[in-house]
């Protein structure tokens, strides 16, 4: 009786069973991240149909185990079915308004991991900086990072990403946001942007990609190549976000060309035109899309399988925008009420916490449409001294 | 323009970082219009690329005079030196740390610092070879602790071929010697130049200082020292260490150690005497006083765990409850304890001050206590349970005055009329017509520090160091008189949400707002000017 340990049999094993093949592949958005885990006496056994879902089984298994106040490691019998409820489950990192090290995107890849988030959504590139090393537009970077030699991703690093993301079950989709949200873009790729006008001449100052020269479409078409063929996830995020219709207003040749077109005064259309452009280039290239919602709400004709994300909060309710996406037949990605860098004091993870994403109206046939969303941490105020603690 | 600011930026090596505060065009939806910079990115960065060096000094001094003549540093050669005539020599500790501090902070990341000859084809600038520091009060101050009247006054003089750094006593020196640190830059291709100047400065008020909460968490001592660190880098020099609360009791007591036996919230989260000798020295080599608050009667609900009947029991229809609520004013063991306590934190803390607390104190419990309800009679209180909480304090200012500490105290003390000695500075907290309180403190004599606007803890989204940069202390109906009882302030971060994990970046650089408004003079105000000179000294405080 004394001598009798006041744990049940130490346990030895934890034995793991997939069904499917699969570890080489790369997530995406239909893997099966399902899982069972049974605890009992004598044996431990987590099963799965893929091996996305024993990640997230080994997690929870992870979870499970306490320790005592004499330091002895034990586990409850337990038995556990589960399954994630949005196939879409993101982390949205802006390393453009701030440079983030290597390390704070993998140290992010683990706490994602420990949280069953499955999306890191690489906001890569913006106006104040453009990070991403090029092997077929070297300028970009070397003219438009904030230091050419020491805040870029190589090659070597966006592979290591994408590699330490997988081997946790994490997809990487990279978001190369135009037309606007590209003032770094043209350092480095002169003639890409509109060159803004001051009355008659040009002004020094540029605004979004220029949508009426042929030589857009062309770097777009083999930068686009390339982010295909180094980002193997099937989506790519292209933005579309915020344009700002000053510059190409003031641009006299722009004008001439809306003219031609019969657009009158409406630069929606304009921006339409070019999108609509983007996305047939973008699809050639075998790959499908995420946007943000102005593409939708400004009428482009998009794919039928194109993903919106819904992120605007202030102007309307996201919600009515939710159910306008998927009312439409569009598949939707909520990130509005998540936006984690709009800090505030005291205990706000409760807010976010108590969002409810399908609570809009529509038919079950629209909430089917929901396939997630993305908490998102935007990098104005954000860097690696402050990212970790803000975030989680 | 864009190319070649782009260009630049690229070259620019040595710039860790470029707050992207600078450039925000585009915003996300998230911060509010008037956060948005007028014109395109590149112009901003610009600005940080061809930024005079004393761009980023940080607080602003008093009185400053650059030239365009610069001086050239060599790592290997430079020197921080006693000056002659310096009532301080080689045998002051305090300095011969600082200098090597500085130094290090200087040329740290160089790699040329060994001894070596200056090379032919050098720059043409002429070479500074040392800073010479003077102190001039017969008795200089190495071995002894800063005070409120301390002064922290020096004059700079930066010239070929030795700068001179003069103060009166060694404080000055301190604050010199971050001074020049900020003035010290490199160029492009790794030079390290210093513009020729001359710097008068002091400070507005004396009395500066950050709130640190070691109760709602435990801050491991690292913490605490890396704090001090930055607070010398902002010329803070009061450490307002709010060492207990309710939540837990982290300091080891000599007298009554379980105290923190059965308060702290384990064994190993607590400040032993050592750890807390430590921050007092740490502090003391920056020119900064530690000033511990044990706040009572309110907030003390860790003290009842190993200080038995300490507190008040609660009752509830005649039976105790099992609560408790702040300390038992009516008992004469209270008083016995509290005198031996105070007796060990006024020899085991050297400041002058001890900070009482005295706030929100909540009488529902003593209300509820019958042995409280006679007592309240017995003295002729009515209903008024201010004056138990007066009668309890006065009481606990006797004890520490009889220990020869003053005494610093929340506003809720004054304002509930207890009486106070003539030296006791009152802290105004409550955020709701600060102005009228501080009218109404100094009005009434007392000497006062300010911390309402500067509740650092309660963090919101973009740049609200603005906000406390714009406030104005002497912003209170007052005569002069009453003005020059303002002390100073303190920004505060109280730890309910607050650790080791996020401390540092959420008190700095906002804090550093509250140290300029406090170190420099009232007219300091432009905030273009300040984003500037905050921006670089940001990135050199990484």
């Amino acid at each position: 009786a004394e001598n009798e340990p006041p744990w049940g049999t130490p346990c030895t094993q934890l034995l793991v069973y997939v069904s499917m093949p699969g570890c080489d592949e790369f997530p995406n958005l239909d893997s099966k991240e399902s899982y069972k885990l049974i605890v009992s006496k004598g044996s431990m056994l987590l099963s799965a149909e893929a091996i996305w879902g024993v990640l997230r089984g080994l997690e929870t298994f992870s979870q499970l185990i306490g320790r005592d106040e004499n330091g002895t490691y034990y586990i409850n019998e337990t038995e556990i079915v589960d399954f994630p409820r949005f196939p879409h489950r993101g982390l949205l990192l802006d390393t453009s308004r701030h440079y983030l090290p290597l390390r704070a995107i993998l140290e992010t890849l683990d706490v994602m991991a420990y949280n069953k988030f499955n999306v890191f959504h690489w906001h890569i590139v913006d106006d104040p900086s453009f990070p991403y090393e090029s092997s077929t537009f070297p300028e970009l970077s070397k003219k438009g990072a904030f230091n050419a030699m020491t805040h870029v991703y190589t090659a070597s690093d966006v592979r290591t990403v994408i590699e330490y993301a997988r081997l946790r079950g994490i997809r990487v989709i990279p978001e190369f946001d135009t037309p606007g949200h590209t003032l770094s873009w043209g350092p480095g790729a002169p003639g890409l942007l509109t060159p803004c006008y001051g009355a008659q001449e040009p002004s020094g100052t540029y605004g979004p990609v220029n949508p009426i020269l042929n030589s857009t479409y062309e770097f777009v078409t083999s930068l686009f190549r390339e982010v295909s063929s180094v980002f193997p996830d099937f989506f790519l995020h292209l933005g579309g976000d915020e344009v700002d219709f000053t510059c190409w207003r003031s641009n006299p040749k722009i004008r001439a060309f809306m003219k031609e077109m019969g657009f009158g005064d409406d630069y929606k259309k304009l921006e339409s035109l070019y999108i609509q452009r983007l996305l047939e280039i973008v699809s050639s290239l075998g790959k499908g899309y995420i946007v943000w919602q102005e593409v939708f709400d400004n009428d482009v004709e998009v794919r039928p399988d194109t993903i919106i994300h819904v992120w605007k909060e202030n102007l309307m309710q996201y919600k009515e925008e939710m159910a306008n996406v998927t009312r439409a037949g569009y598949h939707a990605l909520l990130s509005a009420p998540w936006y984690l860098n709009r800090i505030s004091y005291g205990q706000d993870w409760m807010q976010a916490y108590k969002v409810e994403p399908l609570d809009f109206r529509g038919s079950p046939e629209q909430k089917a449409l929901v396939i997630g969303g993305e908490a998102c941490m935007w990098g104005e105020y954000v860097d690696v001294t402050n990212l970790t603690p803000r975030l989680w | 323009a864009m190319g070649k600011a782009m260009g630049l930026v690229g070259l620019l090596l040595g710039l860790v970082l470029v707050p992207a505060v600078l450039v925000s065009t585009s915003l996300r939806h998230g911060a509010p219009p008037t956060e948005a910079v007028p014109g395109p990115a590149p112009a901003d960065w610009e600005l940080a690329v061809d930024a005079v060096p004393e761009d980023s000094l940080w607080p602003l001094p008093q009185w400053l005079h650059t030239s365009p003549r610069q001086l050239q540093l060599a790592p290997g050669r430079f020197q921080l030196v006693h000056g002659a005539g310096s009532s301080a020599q080689p045998s002051c500790g305090l300095l011969q740390d600082a200098f090597r501090r500085y130094y290090e902070y200087m040329f740290g990341h160089s790699r040329r610092r060994r001894w070596g000859r200056r090379p032919l084809a050098a720059r043409a600038e002429p070479e500074l070879s040392e800073l010479q520091v003077v102190i001039e009060a017969p008795d200089p101050g190495c071995e002894s602790y800063p005070h409120l009247g301390s002064s922290e006054a020096y004059h700079l003089t930066v010239t070929e071929p030795v700068a001179v750094l003069k103060a009166y006593e060694v404080w000055g020196a301190l604050r010199g010697l971050e001074t020049f640190s900020q003035l010290v830059h490199e160029d492009d291709y790794g030079s390290f130049l210093v513009n020729e100047s001359e710097i008068n400065d002091f400070p507005r008020f004396a009395h500066r200082g950050i709130l640190l909460d070691t109760s709602r968490h435990y801050l491991p001592l690292k913490s605490i020292l890396t704090n001090l660190d930055a607070m010398a880098f902002n010329k803070f020099n009061v450490l307002h260490w709010h060492i207990v609360d309710d939540q837990s009791f982290p300091y080891q007591s000599i007298y009554f150690p379980e105290l923190s036996d059965k308060g702290a919230y384990s064994c190993n989260l607590i400040y032993t005497p050592a750890d807390v000798r430590l921050v007092i020295e740490y502090a003391r080599l920056r020119g900064i006083r530690v000033i511990p608050e044990f706040d009572t009667p309110g907030h003390t609900q860790s003290w009842g765990k190993g200080q038995k009947d300490l507190l008040t029991p609660c009752y509830n229809k005649g039976q105790p409850t099992g609560s408790f609520g702040p300390i038992n004013p009516i008992l004469n063991t209270t008083y016995d304890f509290m005198t031996k306590f105070f007796k060990e934190i006024s020899s085991v803390f050297p400041d002058a001050y001890i900070h009482l607390g005295g706030d929100e104190v909540d009488f529902s419990c003593w209300k509820s206590n019958r042995e409280v309800k006679e007592f309240m009679k017995k003295q002729g209180f009515g209903s008024d349970y201010a004056k138990l909480e007066s009668y309890y304090i006065q009481h606990i200012l006797d004890i520490v005055s009889s220990y020869n500490k003053g005494q610093i105290i929340w506003q809720e003390v004054f304002d509930h009329k207890a009486q106070l000695k003539p030296d006791t500075v009152v802290e105004v907290w409550m955020a709701n017509n600060y102005a009228h309180e501080l009218s109404s403190v100094t009005g009434a004599g007392f000497s006062a520090v300010l911390a309402a606007p500067w509740y650092l803890d309660y963090i919101s989204y973009g740049q609200d160091w603005k906000k406390y940069y714009s406030v104005e202390p002497l912003d209170f109906p007052g005569s002069e008189e009453q003005k020059k009882l303002l002390i100073g302030g303190e920004a505060c971060l109280w730890g309910e949400f607050v650790d080791a994990t996020n401390l540092t970046p959420r008190l700095w650089p906002r804090a550093s707002a509250v140290g300029e408004r406090l170190w420099s003079s009232r007219n300091v105000t432009d905030l273009q000017d300040a984003f500037r000179r905050l921006t670089s000294h940001r990135c050199r405080m990484l």
